[in-house]
Protein backbone atom coordinates (compact mmCIF):
# COMPACT_ATOMS: atom_id res chain seq x y z
CA UNK A 1 0.00 0.00 0.00
CA UNK A 2 1.12 3.78 -0.79
CA UNK A 3 2.39 4.89 2.45
CA UNK A 4 1.66 8.30 1.14
CA UNK A 5 -2.20 7.42 1.15
CA UNK A 6 -1.74 8.15 5.51
CA UNK A 7 -1.07 10.28 7.51
CA UNK A 8 0.36 8.11 9.68
CA UNK A 9 2.25 4.96 9.25
CA UNK A 10 4.45 2.45 11.45
CA UNK A 11 5.78 -0.70 10.47
CA UNK A 12 7.23 -3.12 13.48
CA UNK A 13 7.65 -0.36 15.42
CA UNK A 14 9.81 -1.05 18.77
CA UNK A 15 11.17 0.66 21.13
CA UNK A 16 13.51 -0.04 24.32
CA UNK A 17 13.89 1.79 27.21
CA UNK A 18 17.12 -0.25 27.77
CA UNK A 19 18.23 -3.62 26.82
CA UNK A 20 15.41 -5.15 29.40
CA UNK A 21 12.77 -2.50 29.11
CA UNK A 22 11.00 -3.04 25.96
CA UNK A 23 7.84 -0.71 25.99
CA UNK A 24 6.51 -1.58 22.16
CA UNK A 25 6.86 -4.45 20.32
CA UNK A 26 6.35 -4.81 16.95
CA UNK A 27 3.42 -2.30 16.20
CA UNK A 28 2.25 -1.65 12.46
CA UNK A 29 -1.00 0.48 12.00
CA UNK A 30 -2.40 3.67 9.45
CA UNK A 31 -4.43 6.43 10.45
CA UNK A 32 -5.82 7.86 7.31
CA UNK A 33 -6.33 11.51 6.67
CA UNK A 34 -9.49 12.77 9.32
CA UNK A 35 -9.82 9.79 11.17
CA UNK A 36 -10.35 9.98 14.95
CA UNK A 37 -8.85 7.00 16.44
CA UNK A 38 -8.75 6.22 20.06
CA UNK A 39 -5.66 4.75 21.81
CA UNK A 40 -6.32 2.71 25.06
CA UNK A 41 -4.41 0.28 27.64
CA UNK A 42 -3.06 -0.63 31.00
CA UNK A 43 -0.80 2.27 32.62
CA UNK A 44 2.19 1.54 31.48
CA UNK A 45 1.25 -0.35 28.34
CA UNK A 46 3.13 1.98 25.99
CA UNK A 47 0.61 4.50 24.89
CA UNK A 48 2.47 7.33 25.52
CA UNK A 49 5.61 6.10 24.77
CA UNK A 50 4.21 5.16 21.14
CA UNK A 51 2.98 8.64 21.01
CA UNK A 52 6.46 10.02 21.44
CA UNK A 53 7.37 8.75 18.32
CA UNK A 54 4.91 10.82 16.24
CA UNK A 55 6.85 14.20 16.53
CA UNK A 56 10.16 12.90 16.46
CA UNK A 57 10.65 12.82 20.73
CA UNK A 58 11.87 9.15 20.35
CA UNK A 59 12.73 7.04 17.56
CA UNK A 60 12.51 3.67 16.84
CA UNK A 61 14.92 1.09 18.30
CA UNK A 62 13.63 -1.11 15.38
CA UNK A 63 10.80 -0.46 12.70
CA UNK A 64 9.91 2.96 11.07
CA UNK A 65 7.38 5.19 11.33
CA UNK A 66 5.99 7.39 8.57
CA UNK A 67 4.52 10.53 9.19
CA UNK A 68 2.44 12.16 6.06
CA UNK A 69 4.83 9.52 3.81
CA UNK A 70 8.37 10.40 5.20
CA UNK A 71 10.37 8.48 7.03
CA UNK A 72 10.45 10.13 10.90
CA UNK A 73 13.72 9.36 11.70
CA UNK A 74 14.48 11.35 8.84
CA UNK A 75 13.19 14.24 9.94
CA UNK A 76 14.22 16.37 12.89
CA UNK A 77 11.80 17.13 15.79
CA UNK A 78 11.51 20.89 14.45
CA UNK A 79 10.32 19.77 11.32
CA UNK A 80 7.57 17.22 12.49
CA UNK A 81 6.49 19.77 14.86
CA UNK A 82 4.82 21.50 11.57
CA UNK A 83 3.17 17.68 10.81
CA UNK A 84 2.15 16.61 14.50
CA UNK A 85 1.54 18.34 17.63
CA UNK A 86 1.02 16.08 21.07
CA UNK A 87 -0.32 16.66 24.05
CA UNK A 88 1.37 15.68 27.08
CA UNK A 89 -0.42 14.04 29.96
CA UNK A 90 0.45 16.23 32.35
CA UNK A 91 0.06 19.84 31.61
CA UNK A 92 3.51 20.94 33.88
CA UNK A 93 5.63 18.93 31.08
CA UNK A 94 4.24 21.32 28.29
CA UNK A 95 3.35 24.86 29.81
CA UNK A 96 6.91 27.21 29.33
CA UNK A 97 5.63 30.44 29.37
CA UNK A 98 4.82 32.87 31.73
CA UNK A 99 1.21 34.39 30.22
CA UNK A 100 -1.86 31.71 28.93
CA UNK A 101 -2.24 33.83 25.45
CA UNK A 102 1.57 33.80 24.74
CA UNK A 103 1.69 30.16 25.59
CA UNK A 104 -1.09 29.31 23.59
CA UNK A 105 1.42 31.21 20.98
CA UNK A 106 4.37 29.51 21.53
CA UNK A 107 3.71 26.87 19.00
CA UNK A 108 2.15 28.81 16.17
CA UNK A 109 5.32 31.40 16.39
CA UNK A 110 7.72 28.75 16.40
CA UNK A 111 5.87 27.22 13.04
CA UNK A 112 6.42 30.77 11.66
CA UNK A 113 3.04 31.49 10.74
CA UNK A 114 1.87 35.02 9.49
CA UNK A 115 1.42 37.40 12.61
CA UNK A 116 -2.83 37.36 10.97
CA UNK A 117 -2.66 33.49 10.81
CA UNK A 118 -1.17 33.16 14.78
CA UNK A 119 -3.64 35.75 15.94
CA UNK A 120 -6.88 34.03 14.58
CA UNK A 121 -5.68 30.40 15.81
CA UNK A 122 -4.76 31.62 19.21
CA UNK A 123 -8.18 33.61 19.31
CA UNK A 124 -10.24 30.40 18.22
CA UNK A 125 -7.97 27.93 20.40
CA UNK A 126 -8.85 30.43 23.50
CA UNK A 127 -12.71 30.79 23.15
CA UNK A 128 -12.92 26.89 22.57
CA UNK A 129 -11.22 25.83 25.63
CA UNK A 130 -13.00 29.19 27.26
CA UNK A 131 -9.85 30.55 28.19
CA UNK A 132 -10.34 34.00 26.89
CA UNK A 133 -10.91 35.69 30.46
CA UNK A 134 -8.10 33.86 31.53
CA UNK A 135 -5.36 35.31 28.70
CA UNK A 136 -3.56 37.32 30.12
CA UNK A 137 -3.36 34.94 33.89
CA UNK A 138 0.31 33.09 34.44
CA UNK A 139 -0.61 29.55 33.54
CA UNK A 140 1.31 28.37 36.44
CA UNK A 141 -1.25 30.35 38.97
CA UNK A 142 -4.06 27.58 37.30
CA UNK A 143 -5.94 25.52 38.86
CA UNK A 144 -5.02 21.83 36.69
CA UNK A 145 -7.91 21.63 34.50
CA UNK A 146 -6.95 24.96 33.36
CA UNK A 147 -3.94 24.20 32.90
CA UNK A 148 -4.52 21.31 30.86
CA UNK A 149 -7.03 23.38 28.72
CA UNK A 150 -4.17 25.81 27.92
CA UNK A 151 -2.28 23.17 27.17
CA UNK A 152 -4.84 21.65 24.89
CA UNK A 153 -5.26 25.02 23.11
CA UNK A 154 -1.54 25.50 22.63
CA UNK A 155 -1.79 21.98 20.74
CA UNK A 156 -4.59 22.97 18.77
CA UNK A 157 -3.58 25.98 17.60
CA UNK A 158 -0.47 24.68 15.61
CA UNK A 159 -2.52 23.81 13.47
CA UNK A 160 -1.42 20.78 12.49
CA UNK A 161 -2.69 17.75 10.23
CA UNK A 162 -1.77 15.28 12.73
CA UNK A 163 -2.61 15.64 16.31
CA UNK A 164 -2.05 13.18 19.06
CA UNK A 165 -3.47 13.83 22.71
CA UNK A 166 -2.66 11.98 25.77
CA UNK A 167 -5.33 12.16 28.11
CA UNK A 168 -6.91 15.27 27.13
CA UNK A 169 -10.04 14.95 29.72
CA UNK A 170 -8.49 13.87 32.40
CA UNK A 171 -9.23 15.44 35.49
CA UNK A 172 -11.77 17.56 33.50
CA UNK A 173 -15.57 17.97 35.05
CA UNK A 174 -18.54 17.44 32.26
CA UNK A 175 -18.08 21.15 31.03
CA UNK A 176 -14.58 20.95 30.19
CA UNK A 177 -14.83 17.38 28.43
CA UNK A 178 -17.66 19.34 26.49
CA UNK A 179 -15.55 21.65 25.38
CA UNK A 180 -13.11 19.10 23.66
CA UNK A 181 -15.88 17.29 22.66
CA UNK A 182 -16.58 20.20 20.64
CA UNK A 183 -13.32 21.27 19.36
CA UNK A 184 -13.45 17.75 18.37
CA UNK A 185 -15.64 18.69 16.30
CA UNK A 186 -13.78 21.41 14.71
CA UNK A 187 -10.86 19.41 13.54
CA UNK A 188 -12.79 17.05 11.93
CA UNK A 189 -13.99 19.27 10.13
CA UNK A 190 -10.56 20.90 9.36
CA UNK A 191 -9.88 17.28 8.54
CA UNK A 192 -7.65 16.31 11.03
CA UNK A 193 -6.15 13.08 12.09
CA UNK A 194 -6.54 12.32 15.72
CA UNK A 195 -5.18 10.11 18.17
CA UNK A 196 -6.84 10.26 21.66
CA UNK A 197 -4.91 8.42 24.44
CA UNK A 198 -7.52 7.97 27.09
CA UNK A 199 -8.65 6.01 29.98
CA UNK A 200 -11.81 7.56 30.16
CA UNK A 201 -14.28 4.74 28.34
CA UNK A 202 -17.62 6.31 28.48
CA UNK A 203 -15.90 9.05 26.49
CA UNK A 204 -14.86 6.52 24.01
CA UNK A 205 -17.72 4.56 23.50
CA UNK A 206 -19.86 8.13 22.73
CA UNK A 207 -17.23 9.61 20.62
CA UNK A 208 -14.32 7.00 18.93
CA UNK A 209 -15.50 4.32 16.08
CA UNK A 210 -12.37 3.03 15.83
CA UNK A 211 -9.72 1.99 18.76
CA UNK A 212 -5.82 0.59 19.21
CA UNK A 213 -5.65 -1.37 22.21
CA UNK A 214 -1.89 -2.17 23.80
CA UNK A 215 -1.05 -4.25 26.29
CA UNK A 216 2.61 -4.52 27.74
CA UNK A 217 3.05 -2.71 24.56
CA UNK A 218 2.00 -4.93 21.79
CA UNK A 219 -0.62 -4.09 19.67
CA UNK A 220 -3.99 -6.55 20.88
CA UNK A 221 -6.90 -4.69 18.96
CA UNK A 222 -7.22 -2.71 16.19
CA UNK A 223 -10.99 -2.39 15.54
CA UNK A 224 -14.66 -0.86 15.69
CA UNK A 225 -15.35 0.17 19.07
CA UNK A 226 -18.21 -2.21 19.27
CA UNK A 227 -16.67 -4.95 18.48
CA UNK A 228 -13.83 -3.95 21.05
CA UNK A 229 -16.31 -3.73 23.87
CA UNK A 230 -18.07 -6.91 23.07
CA UNK A 231 -15.12 -8.81 24.37
CA UNK A 232 -15.70 -8.28 27.93
CA UNK A 233 -12.68 -11.13 28.09
CA UNK A 234 -9.70 -8.61 26.16
CA UNK A 235 -11.17 -5.89 27.96
CA UNK A 236 -10.20 -7.41 31.34
CA UNK A 237 -6.92 -8.49 29.93
CA UNK A 238 -6.10 -5.17 29.03
CA UNK A 239 -7.25 -3.97 32.46
CA UNK A 240 -10.34 -2.14 31.02
CA UNK A 241 -13.46 -2.01 32.40
CA UNK A 242 -16.61 -1.78 29.81
CA UNK A 243 -18.32 2.24 29.66
CA UNK A 244 -21.31 2.40 31.89
CA UNK A 245 -23.98 1.90 28.93
CA UNK A 246 -22.52 -1.26 27.92
CA UNK A 247 -21.94 -2.66 31.10
CA UNK A 248 -26.23 -2.83 31.11
CA UNK A 249 -26.08 -3.62 27.29
CA UNK A 250 -24.51 -6.63 27.86
CA UNK A 251 -26.19 -7.24 31.39
CA UNK A 252 -29.55 -7.37 29.46
CA UNK A 253 -27.81 -9.18 26.53
CA UNK A 254 -29.28 -6.38 23.86
CA UNK A 255 -28.71 -7.53 20.45
CA UNK A 256 -27.03 -4.62 19.35
CA UNK A 257 -24.25 -3.38 22.03
CA UNK A 258 -25.45 0.54 23.34
CA UNK A 259 -23.28 2.74 23.14
CA UNK A 260 -25.03 5.81 24.48
CA UNK A 261 -27.89 6.30 27.20
CA UNK A 262 -30.14 6.90 23.97
CA UNK A 263 -29.13 3.56 21.98
CA UNK A 264 -29.85 1.69 25.02
CA UNK A 265 -33.40 2.90 26.29
CA UNK A 266 -34.22 2.51 22.49
CA UNK A 267 -33.45 -0.66 22.13
CA UNK A 268 -34.53 -1.67 25.32
CA UNK B 1 -16.70 13.80 68.78
CA UNK B 2 -14.94 11.01 67.30
CA UNK B 3 -14.25 12.02 63.93
CA UNK B 4 -13.48 15.54 61.96
CA UNK B 5 -15.69 18.19 62.95
CA UNK B 6 -15.77 21.73 60.69
CA UNK B 7 -17.11 24.63 61.68
CA UNK B 8 -17.69 28.01 59.80
CA UNK B 9 -14.31 27.08 58.10
CA UNK B 10 -13.56 30.15 55.54
CA UNK B 11 -10.56 30.44 53.30
CA UNK B 12 -8.85 32.55 51.48
CA UNK B 13 -5.48 32.00 49.14
CA UNK B 14 -2.81 34.52 49.28
CA UNK B 15 -3.87 38.12 47.54
CA UNK B 16 -7.40 36.75 46.61
CA UNK B 17 -10.29 38.59 47.92
CA UNK B 18 -12.63 35.72 46.67
CA UNK B 19 -13.04 32.93 49.47
CA UNK B 20 -11.94 29.43 47.87
CA UNK B 21 -14.03 27.94 50.81
CA UNK B 22 -17.30 29.89 52.43
CA UNK B 23 -18.51 29.13 55.80
CA UNK B 24 -18.40 25.46 55.83
CA UNK B 25 -19.90 23.75 58.37
CA UNK B 26 -20.08 19.69 58.55
CA UNK B 27 -19.18 16.34 61.05
CA UNK B 28 -17.81 13.45 59.44
CA UNK B 29 -17.76 10.78 62.02
CA UNK B 30 -15.11 8.60 62.34
CA UNK B 31 -15.31 5.29 59.73
CA UNK B 32 -17.48 7.28 57.40
CA UNK B 33 -16.61 7.05 53.45
CA UNK B 34 -17.23 10.41 52.02
CA UNK B 35 -17.23 11.68 48.33
CA UNK B 36 -16.75 15.23 47.74
CA UNK B 37 -17.73 16.37 44.09
CA UNK B 38 -17.98 19.61 42.28
CA UNK B 39 -16.90 21.10 38.96
CA UNK B 40 -13.26 22.16 39.26
CA UNK B 41 -13.00 24.93 41.19
CA UNK B 42 -15.67 24.58 43.80
CA UNK B 43 -13.77 24.22 46.07
CA UNK B 44 -13.04 20.35 46.60
CA UNK B 45 -8.96 20.78 46.39
CA UNK B 46 -8.78 23.18 49.08
CA UNK B 47 -11.30 21.53 51.00
CA UNK B 48 -8.65 18.17 50.92
CA UNK B 49 -6.14 20.62 51.72
CA UNK B 50 -7.54 22.14 54.82
CA UNK B 51 -8.54 18.61 56.10
CA UNK B 52 -4.22 18.03 56.02
CA UNK B 53 -3.09 21.60 56.87
CA UNK B 54 -1.69 22.38 53.81
CA UNK B 55 -3.79 24.88 53.69
CA UNK B 56 -3.13 27.54 55.25
CA UNK B 57 0.41 26.29 56.65
CA UNK B 58 2.22 25.76 52.87
CA UNK B 59 -0.08 28.13 50.72
CA UNK B 60 -0.34 30.29 53.51
CA UNK B 61 -3.54 32.68 52.80
CA UNK B 62 -6.29 33.84 55.70
CA UNK B 63 -8.43 30.83 57.21
CA UNK B 64 -11.44 31.51 59.45
CA UNK B 65 -13.40 29.11 61.41
CA UNK B 66 -12.13 25.38 63.19
CA UNK B 67 -11.51 21.92 62.00
CA UNK B 68 -11.32 19.34 64.85
CA UNK B 69 -9.57 15.94 64.57
CA UNK B 70 -11.18 13.92 67.49
CA UNK B 71 -11.66 17.10 69.59
CA UNK B 72 -8.56 18.66 68.84
CA UNK B 73 -8.29 21.72 66.28
CA UNK B 74 -5.72 21.40 63.70
CA UNK B 75 -6.01 24.65 61.98
CA UNK B 76 -3.29 25.84 64.37
CA UNK B 77 -1.15 22.95 63.89
CA UNK B 78 1.75 21.99 61.63
CA UNK B 79 1.90 20.03 58.45
CA UNK B 80 3.80 17.50 60.22
CA UNK B 81 2.01 16.94 63.05
CA UNK B 82 -1.10 16.53 61.28
CA UNK B 83 0.25 14.22 58.40
CA UNK B 84 0.61 11.83 61.91
CA UNK B 85 -3.51 11.29 61.69
CA UNK B 86 -3.95 12.21 58.30
CA UNK B 87 -3.01 10.98 54.92
CA UNK B 88 -2.83 12.78 51.71
CA UNK B 89 -2.74 11.58 47.98
CA UNK B 90 -2.62 14.40 45.73
CA UNK B 91 -4.08 14.44 42.14
CA UNK B 92 -1.21 14.80 40.38
CA UNK B 93 1.48 12.63 41.94
CA UNK B 94 4.69 15.35 40.43
CA UNK B 95 3.25 17.28 43.71
CA UNK B 96 3.80 14.61 46.13
CA UNK B 97 6.94 12.55 44.87
CA UNK B 98 9.87 14.13 47.31
CA UNK B 99 12.66 14.50 44.21
CA UNK B 100 15.16 13.28 45.96
CA UNK B 101 15.05 9.54 46.27
CA UNK B 102 16.28 7.30 43.81
CA UNK B 103 13.59 3.95 44.74
CA UNK B 104 10.46 3.82 44.98
CA UNK B 105 11.01 1.81 48.33
CA UNK B 106 12.89 4.73 49.57
CA UNK B 107 9.93 6.95 48.57
CA UNK B 108 7.45 4.84 49.88
CA UNK B 109 9.77 5.03 53.08
CA UNK B 110 10.36 8.64 53.65
CA UNK B 111 7.31 9.55 55.59
CA UNK B 112 8.42 6.93 58.16
CA UNK B 113 11.94 7.93 58.68
CA UNK B 114 10.84 11.49 58.97
CA UNK B 115 8.58 10.37 61.99
CA UNK B 116 11.83 8.52 63.30
CA UNK B 117 10.14 4.96 63.10
CA UNK B 118 12.93 2.15 63.62
CA UNK B 119 13.96 0.63 60.18
CA UNK B 120 12.95 -3.09 60.61
CA UNK B 121 9.73 -1.73 61.32
CA UNK B 122 10.45 0.60 58.20
CA UNK B 123 11.20 -2.21 55.78
CA UNK B 124 7.87 -4.23 57.12
CA UNK B 125 5.73 -1.83 56.74
CA UNK B 126 7.06 -0.52 53.08
CA UNK B 127 6.90 -4.08 51.83
CA UNK B 128 3.65 -4.51 53.19
CA UNK B 129 1.84 -1.43 51.07
CA UNK B 130 4.30 -1.68 48.24
CA UNK B 131 2.39 -5.50 47.82
CA UNK B 132 -1.12 -3.62 48.60
CA UNK B 133 -0.71 -0.98 45.70
CA UNK B 134 0.84 -3.88 43.43
CA UNK B 135 4.50 -1.84 43.15
CA UNK B 136 6.21 -4.34 45.13
CA UNK B 137 8.14 -5.02 41.22
CA UNK B 138 8.45 -2.01 40.65
CA UNK B 139 10.56 -1.40 44.19
CA UNK B 140 13.90 -0.41 42.99
CA UNK B 141 12.95 1.57 40.08
CA UNK B 142 13.41 4.90 39.77
CA UNK B 143 10.14 7.11 41.09
CA UNK B 144 10.40 9.06 37.68
CA UNK B 145 10.84 6.26 35.09
CA UNK B 146 7.00 4.90 35.82
CA UNK B 147 4.27 5.78 34.18
CA UNK B 148 1.75 8.29 35.64
CA UNK B 149 -0.40 5.73 37.12
CA UNK B 150 2.31 4.59 39.01
CA UNK B 151 3.29 7.26 40.35
CA UNK B 152 -0.22 7.48 41.57
CA UNK B 153 0.03 4.50 43.16
CA UNK B 154 3.33 5.28 44.19
CA UNK B 155 2.27 8.66 46.18
CA UNK B 156 -0.76 6.37 47.32
CA UNK B 157 1.79 3.61 48.95
CA UNK B 158 3.51 6.85 50.65
CA UNK B 159 0.43 8.54 52.09
CA UNK B 160 -0.83 5.27 54.22
CA UNK B 161 2.39 3.39 54.62
CA UNK B 162 2.22 5.46 58.41
CA UNK B 163 -1.64 3.97 58.60
CA UNK B 164 -3.41 7.28 59.53
CA UNK B 165 -6.73 7.46 61.34
CA UNK B 166 -8.31 9.44 58.18
CA UNK B 167 -7.37 9.87 54.28
CA UNK B 168 -7.69 12.46 52.10
CA UNK B 169 -7.44 11.96 48.86
CA UNK B 170 -8.02 14.73 45.85
CA UNK B 171 -8.90 13.07 42.68
CA UNK B 172 -6.33 10.41 42.78
CA UNK B 173 -7.87 8.07 39.49
CA UNK B 174 -6.66 10.51 37.38
CA UNK B 175 -4.19 9.32 35.17
CA UNK B 176 -5.24 5.48 36.21
CA UNK B 177 -6.74 3.16 33.81
CA UNK B 178 -9.95 1.62 34.64
CA UNK B 179 -9.26 -1.25 36.87
CA UNK B 180 -6.47 0.79 38.37
CA UNK B 181 -9.19 3.68 39.46
CA UNK B 182 -11.41 0.30 40.98
CA UNK B 183 -8.43 -0.86 42.64
CA UNK B 184 -7.79 2.33 44.56
CA UNK B 185 -11.47 2.24 45.88
CA UNK B 186 -11.19 -1.06 46.38
CA UNK B 187 -7.96 -0.46 48.33
CA UNK B 188 -9.70 2.54 49.87
CA UNK B 189 -12.56 0.47 50.52
CA UNK B 190 -10.57 -1.96 52.45
CA UNK B 191 -8.74 0.33 54.65
CA UNK B 192 -12.04 1.98 55.72
CA UNK B 193 -13.26 -1.68 57.07
CA UNK B 194 -10.29 -1.60 59.08
CA UNK B 195 -11.45 2.01 60.31
CA UNK B 196 -10.07 4.52 58.27
CA UNK B 197 -12.17 7.50 57.42
CA UNK B 198 -11.63 8.58 54.05
CA UNK B 199 -12.50 11.51 52.37
CA UNK B 200 -12.39 11.03 48.49
CA UNK B 201 -12.62 14.41 45.95
CA UNK B 202 -13.62 12.63 42.83
CA UNK B 203 -14.80 13.08 39.51
CA UNK B 204 -15.70 9.85 38.56
CA UNK B 205 -19.60 9.74 40.13
CA UNK B 206 -20.05 6.21 38.90
CA UNK B 207 -17.44 4.67 41.72
CA UNK B 208 -18.97 7.35 44.01
CA UNK B 209 -22.46 5.66 43.72
CA UNK B 210 -20.86 2.55 44.28
CA UNK B 211 -18.46 2.82 47.20
CA UNK B 212 -19.21 5.88 49.36
CA UNK B 213 -21.72 6.21 52.67
CA UNK B 214 -22.34 10.00 51.83
CA UNK B 215 -21.54 12.93 49.28
CA UNK B 216 -20.77 16.35 49.98
CA UNK B 217 -21.09 18.77 46.76
CA UNK B 218 -19.36 22.22 46.77
CA UNK B 219 -20.39 25.03 44.69
CA UNK B 220 -18.12 28.01 44.70
CA UNK B 221 -16.25 26.81 48.14
CA UNK B 222 -20.01 25.90 49.25
CA UNK B 223 -21.66 22.87 50.35
CA UNK B 224 -24.71 22.72 48.15
CA UNK B 225 -25.80 18.81 49.13
CA UNK B 226 -24.81 16.72 51.03
CA UNK B 227 -26.53 13.22 52.01
CA UNK B 228 -26.81 9.35 50.70
CA UNK B 229 -25.50 8.98 47.21
CA UNK B 230 -28.72 7.59 45.94
CA UNK B 231 -29.89 11.02 46.56
CA UNK B 232 -27.10 13.55 45.83
CA UNK B 233 -26.18 11.93 42.40
CA UNK B 234 -29.47 12.21 40.99
CA UNK B 235 -30.16 15.20 42.04
CA UNK B 236 -30.92 17.84 39.23
CA UNK B 237 -29.03 20.56 40.92
CA UNK B 238 -26.13 18.27 39.47
CA UNK B 239 -26.39 20.26 36.24
CA UNK B 240 -26.57 23.56 37.78
CA UNK B 241 -23.30 22.86 39.32
CA UNK B 242 -21.83 21.75 35.73
CA UNK B 243 -21.30 17.89 37.03
CA UNK B 244 -22.89 15.60 34.48
CA UNK B 245 -25.74 12.48 35.93
CA UNK B 246 -23.98 9.25 35.48
CA UNK B 247 -25.20 7.04 32.49
CA UNK B 248 -26.95 5.14 35.06
CA UNK B 249 -28.69 7.98 35.98
CA UNK B 250 -28.93 9.03 32.25
CA UNK B 251 -30.52 5.98 31.49
CA UNK B 252 -32.52 6.03 34.24
CA UNK B 253 -34.26 9.09 33.56
CA UNK B 254 -34.68 8.71 29.73
CA UNK B 255 -36.50 5.15 30.59
CA UNK B 256 -38.57 6.99 33.64
CA UNK B 257 -39.35 9.25 30.23
CA UNK B 258 -40.60 6.39 28.03
CA UNK B 259 -42.10 4.68 30.90
CA UNK B 260 -40.11 1.94 31.38
CA UNK B 261 -38.91 2.95 34.67
CA UNK B 262 -40.91 1.68 37.77
CA UNK B 263 -43.61 4.37 39.27
CA UNK B 264 -42.50 6.01 42.30
CA UNK B 265 -39.06 4.17 42.34
CA UNK B 266 -36.26 7.15 42.54
CA UNK B 267 -33.75 7.47 39.89
CA UNK B 268 -30.49 5.52 40.23
CA UNK B 269 -26.83 6.10 40.13
CA UNK B 270 -25.41 2.78 39.81
CA UNK B 271 -25.23 -0.16 37.89
CA UNK B 272 -27.31 -2.28 40.14
CA UNK B 273 -29.86 0.30 40.96
CA UNK B 274 -30.18 0.91 37.55
CA UNK B 275 -30.31 -2.91 36.64
CA UNK B 276 -33.01 -3.60 39.18
CA UNK B 277 -34.73 -0.86 38.53
CA UNK B 278 -35.50 -1.91 34.32
CA UNK B 279 -35.88 -5.44 35.67
CA UNK B 280 -38.44 -4.78 38.13
CA UNK B 281 -40.88 -2.79 35.24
Amino acid sequence: MNRKAFQVRTENLTFRYSEHIIAIKNISFDLSTGERVALVGHNGSGKSTLAKHFNGLLQPSAGKTWIQGIDSSCQSVSQLAKKTALLFQNPDDQICKQVVRDEVAFGPNNLGYPRQKIDLLVNKALSDFDLLPLQKMNPHDLGFSERKRVALASIVAMDTPVIVFDEPTAGFDSRETKLFVNALEDLKDGKKTVLIITHDMDFVAENITRILCLQEGEKVFDGNTRDFFSNTEMLAHCRLLPPQVVQLSTHFQQKRLAMTPEDFVGGF
Amino acid sequence: MSGIEIQKLTYYYPGSDKASLKNVSLKIPKGEFVGIIGANNSGKSTFCCALTGIVPHLYHGRIQGTIKLDGTDITNMGVGQVARNVGMVMQNPKNQLSGFHYTVFEEVAFGLENQGVKRDKIIEQVNRVLLMTGLQELAERSPYQLSGGQQQRLVFAAAIVSEPSVLVVDDPTTFLDPMGAKEVFNLLCRLNKQGVTIVIAEQRLELIAEYADRVIALENGKVVLDGIPCEVLVSPVLKKINLEWTRYTQVAVLAKEKGLWPEGRPLSASFFDTVQGMENK
